[in-house]
């Protein structure tokens, strides 16, 4: 047994040591030249979603980031530079390098790299960006690296490059069957001058051997095995514990706590209230209790009594909301975001059919498994020296990290030391970095390593929430039951006068830019609850009421569900060609063709049953799903079967891929079923997993996922198998019953599953 | 050795500074024995300290992960004399001198656990975070029932919550493993990088 742990531990070490490599120490590896090849990727324009053989000339000129290296017994190792969060971008954009470059996958071993954008790009992830992102760059990372395996191999041979091809690892002359071992010439290899990217040869999709296939995660040995580091699983020597304790009502700041009697609590080693800048997502007023392990400094908050000034703090009431809502729906709101034909013709028309609802959608948490957590290490410089900062984080965003550290403590990028660890969960929380500051804060004043670990319920009542909202939304359908009018009231919120993540609606959303007369207008309301981007911000919300209402609608007009969206979609057209993140209804018609005719759409069903149907696009990608239900008369509602098509263009990691649309149909069933925060006078009401319910195993449906693998450029599938699932579930119930969803969580209305 | 310190603690604990202080503002700890993975560890800790910051803290065993801290999500589980329990919730007082497996021992020896290797083959992970204790739970699951229907396993993966939703995956692992448990198959640690 040892054995094996000290095993896993060696492998925990290298594997998840990008980290315990420091700056410096990586440079003198990166330095030894002949046992490592490494090779650079482009960092010309890292923003830019197609770099490619045309407008990456600039490669070799500029920056060089290193990803790849070959040792000479043949290991490959590659650096994934991006946070892994449980999207499986750790195992997928190595698949893309090792495609390129022609390696044996089982000789590939993937390790996180440091964090220095000037080397290996941008870091950060989110919104489902970094597949568009970096396909084009990870190509050219493999392509480079085999055209100098190839230069390598016909030196090495005495044989032309141009009859060389890379594959398995090793570089051969299919006409003669000679070959050598990547590991044979990477010595030689790394010698040679980086290639010009325009020159640079891709492989074919179809001579894809890797690409497209099911590779298990990287890291999967390490997970099982309980050997995987996740940010809150850091342990350095001398290291201190702490928790921060904040104002309950958000932004509330401490006139008094009773410092004194923590002190004394057993094993805790200071508590100190610290002052903060008022910024939410870097630094609030709280108390810093620090001790000897977790639980003491856990303990030791529930003695903590502080006197909170509320006097700027939030005094949200979601009731009141709602209240504000309800009379705002009768209106138009205040700013028009589209008005185009005569809509209002239309609902007065005597030949319409005019409908009218309102949806309700509420504020929902995170609820990461491994709540916010940040060892930080700051240590004041002596004789003269700077200080230093390191850092151990779970981050969705490193970069901003350097940017609160130099923000709040004047700490310049060369003074902070990142170390990326692993996420458990992060679903968009994890781009705010007030976890880091508030730990650099409390190492800072102990001049002493320091692990922040939030309790479950300061990370549920100090999240940056999906916002909830309304929209109060009206059509019409003529004599056909065709519809001819779309009006849509969008109630949303803002931060200091500011639309929160999730909380907008564009002149673009489907189906206004499918028909002649639109209305959609806004009235956005001040909160002082901090909201930030949740799985498909907007999309995730908007899709619930659009996609329902397009039922009622369809219902309105006597029409076949199936029949009144693919009528709307209409003739294949690329609202604006060449823009991913625009509408493409040939792409649209083509998924929800296929979920419906997967899901047995018209056919005959078991008594009880409904089928509901419901279209997404967002994120670039186009997804449609079918839920197939049942409810009994206690309101038990059993989802029997979700049926998705999803066209992201072509899949990496198909066992990725088809983990994260069933994740996601999960997650968002979950979340319409039972998840609700509220607040009274600006707290947050729910704490912990006994009032803020998630799904279990047992409610789990039959997820069946098809993929229509266009030719399009590879998108990202984070977060867009999430939207359509609320509205199949809504649709699905009003077949099955005759009753409307119009609000979630569904548990409000009476329902359990 | 300073009084104080954990036994079988690895080097830098040994040097933790801030002990010294701790013990001038007049705190005495209890000693607890813990028998954990077959090894004993004599640790310093308040009576009510949770199992799960004794593992974690004390003896840097974090493939117990903490996720509500209420005994709700699972993350924590380990096995206590060969059933499941969650760590958050059983004091060091209540664990003191049973068997306490973690999930850095179910493997023996050189074999990987069939559900560890099982979880591989399925690559149930996404974050990877709830699935220490979810195996955790389901080991004790098989070791009780080696044939487990869908339902047992709804039943006795209920009380593990799993944000990233692979849940579906959980399951075609446990059965997975149980077949290879029928069929005794001896499932070796694979060497680094062949896993794919």
């Amino acid at each position: 047994m040892n054995q094996l742990l000290t095993s896993i531990q060696q492998i925990l070490r290298q594997n998840s040591q990008g980290q315990a490599i420091d700056r410096r120490q990586f440079l003198k590896l990166a330095g030894v030249a002949g046992t490592s090849l490494l090779l650079i990727a482009p960092s010309s324009d890292n923003q830019a979603a197609n770099i490619n053989a045309d407008n990456a000339s600039t490669v070799g000129a500029v920056e060089l980031n290193a990803f790849v290296s070959i040792a000479s017994d043949g290991k490959i190792t590659i650096y994934s530079s991006n946070p892994e969060m449980g999207q499986g971008i750790k195992t997928a954009l190595p698949m893309i390098i090792a495609e390129e470059l022609g390696a044996d996958w089982t000789d590939v071993e993937v390790l996180q790299s440091p964090v220095d954008s000037a080397r290996f790009g941008r870091h950060g992830a989110g919104g489902s960006t970094t597949i568009p992102r970096t396909f084009d760059q990870m190509r050219q990372l493999g392509a480079s690296a085999r055209e100098m395996l190839l230069i390598a191999g016909a030196i090495s041979m005495e044989l032309p490059k141009n009859e060389l091809v890379t594959r398995l690892s090793q570089v051969v002359h299919p006409p003669t069957g000679n070959f050598m071992r990547f590991g044979q010439l990477a010595a030689l290899a790394a010698k040679q001058p980086l290639p010009n990217a325009k020159t640079l040869a891709y492989k074919k999709a179809e001579d894809y051997t890797l690409i497209g296939t099911s590779v298990t995660g990287v890291d999967n040995l390490e997970i099982t095995t309980g050997a995987a580091l996740f940010g809150i699983d850091t342990q350095i020597p001398d290291m201190l514990y702490a928790i921060y304790h904040k104002c309950p009502a958000i932004g509330g700041k401490v006139i008094n706590a009773n410092i004194d009697q923590i002190k004394k609590l057993p094993g805790i080693k200071d508590a100190f209230i610290l002052k903060g800048n008022d910024n939410v997502r870097e630094l609030l007023d709280g108390v810093a209790i620090v001790g000897s392990n977790t639980w003491a400094v856990f303990k030791a908050q529930q003695q903590l009594v502080v006197e909170w000034d509320e006097a700027d703090a939030s005094k949200d009431n979601w009731p009141a909301m709602v209240k504000q809502a309800e009379a705002l729906a009768k209106t138009t709101g205040a700013t028009t975001v589209l008005d185009k034909g005569k809509p209002e013709k239309q609902f007065t028309d005597p030949e319409n059919t005019t409908l009218e609802a309102f949806y309700e959608y509420p504020f929902v948490a995170h609820l990461c498994l491994e709540p916010m957590n940040c060892t930080a290490s700051y240590q004041t410089g002596t004789a003269g020296g700077k200080d230093t900062l390191e850092l151990w984080i779970p981050t969705q965003a490193p970069e901003r990290a350097y940017q609160v550290t130099q923000g709040l403590f004047d700490l310049d990028n060369d003074q902070v030391l990142i170390h990326q660890m692993r996420l458990g969960g992060s679903f968009g929380r994890r781009i705010y970095n007030e976890y880091v500051c508030e730990a650099t804060a409390i190492s800072k004043r102990m001049n002493a390593p320091v692990k922040l670990t939030w309790r479950r319920e300061d990370d549920i009542q100090h999240d940056f929430y999906r916002v909830g909202g309304f929209q109060a939304v009206k059509g019409a359908i003529n004599s056909n039951g065709q519809l001819v009018a779309f009006k849509d009231h969008f109630i949303g919120m803002l931060n200091n006068g500011k639309a929160v993540s999730g909380s907008r609606i564009h002149a673009t959303e489907f189906p206004a830019q499918n028909i002649r007369h639109a209305h959609i207008s806004k009235t956005m309301l001040e909160i002082g609850t901090p909201c930030g981007p949740w799985r498909a911000p907007g999309s995730n919300t908007s899709a619930f009421v659009i996609q329902s209402f397009l039922h009622e609608l369809a219902l309105a007009g006597k029409r076949d569900h199936l029949d009144f969206l693919l009528e709307l979609m209409g003739e294949p057209r690329w609202f604006e060609s060449g823009n991913i993140r625009s509408l493409n209804t040939g792409r649209a018609s083509a998924v929800i063709r296929l979920a419906a005719e997967k899901a047995g759409w018209g056919g005959k069903l078991a008594a009880g049953h409904g089928l509901g149907l419901a279209f997404y696009f967002s994120h670039a990608a186009h997804v449609a799903e079918v839920a197939e239900v049942s409810v009994d008369s206690a309101k038990k509602l059993t989802v029997h079967k979700v049926t998705v098509a999803v066209d992201v263009g072509p899949i990496i990691n198909m066992s990725g891929a088809l983990s994260q649309v069933s994740g996601a149909v999960i997650d968002g069933l979950s979340t319409m079923m039972g998840q609700k925060i509220t607040m009274q006078q600006g707290r947050i009401e729910q704490s912990n997993l006994h009032d803020y319910k998630v799904l279990r195993m047992p409610s789990v449906p039959i997820i069946n996922t098809h993929f229509i693998q266009s030719k399009y450029p590879p998108t990202g599938l984070g977060e867009p198998a999430l939207p359509p699932l609320a509205p199949a579930i809504g649709n699905a119930i009003f077949a099955a019953t005759g009753e409307r969803v119009r609000k979630m969580p569904l548990a409000e209305l009476g329902y359990t599953i | 050795m300073p009084i104080g310190l954990p036994v079988g603690l690895n080097e830098p604990y040994a040097e933790m500074s801030w002990l010294a202080t701790m013990r001038t503002n007049g705190v005495t700890m209890p000693k607890f024995i813990l028998q954990v993975n077959q090894t004993t560890h004599t640790i310093d800790a308040e009576a009510d300290m949770p199992l799960l910051w004794a593992l974690r803290d004390l003896l840097s065993l974090v493939g117990t992960k903490y996720g509500c801290g209420i005994g709700q999500c699972g993350a924590c589980t380990v096995h206590l004399a060969g059933k499941s329990v969650r760590s958050c919730l059983l004091t060091v007082k209540d664990a003191e001198k049973l068997p306490i497996t973690t999930i850095e021992a179910l493997a023996q020896e050189q074999n990987l656990h069939p559900l560890q290797q099982a979880w591989i083959n399925q690559d149930v992970a996404q974050c990877g975070y709830c699935q220490t204790g979810q195996i955790m739970t389901a080991a004790a699951l098989l070791t009780e029932n080696p044939q487990p229907t869908d339902d047992d396993i709804d039943q006795a993966m209920a009380g593990n919550y799993c944000r990233c939703g692979t849940y579906p995956r959980i399951k075609s692992a446990i059965k997975e493993a149980s077949a290879l448990i029928s069929q005794n198959i001896q499932i070796l640690v694979p060497p680094e990088g062949d896993l794919a």
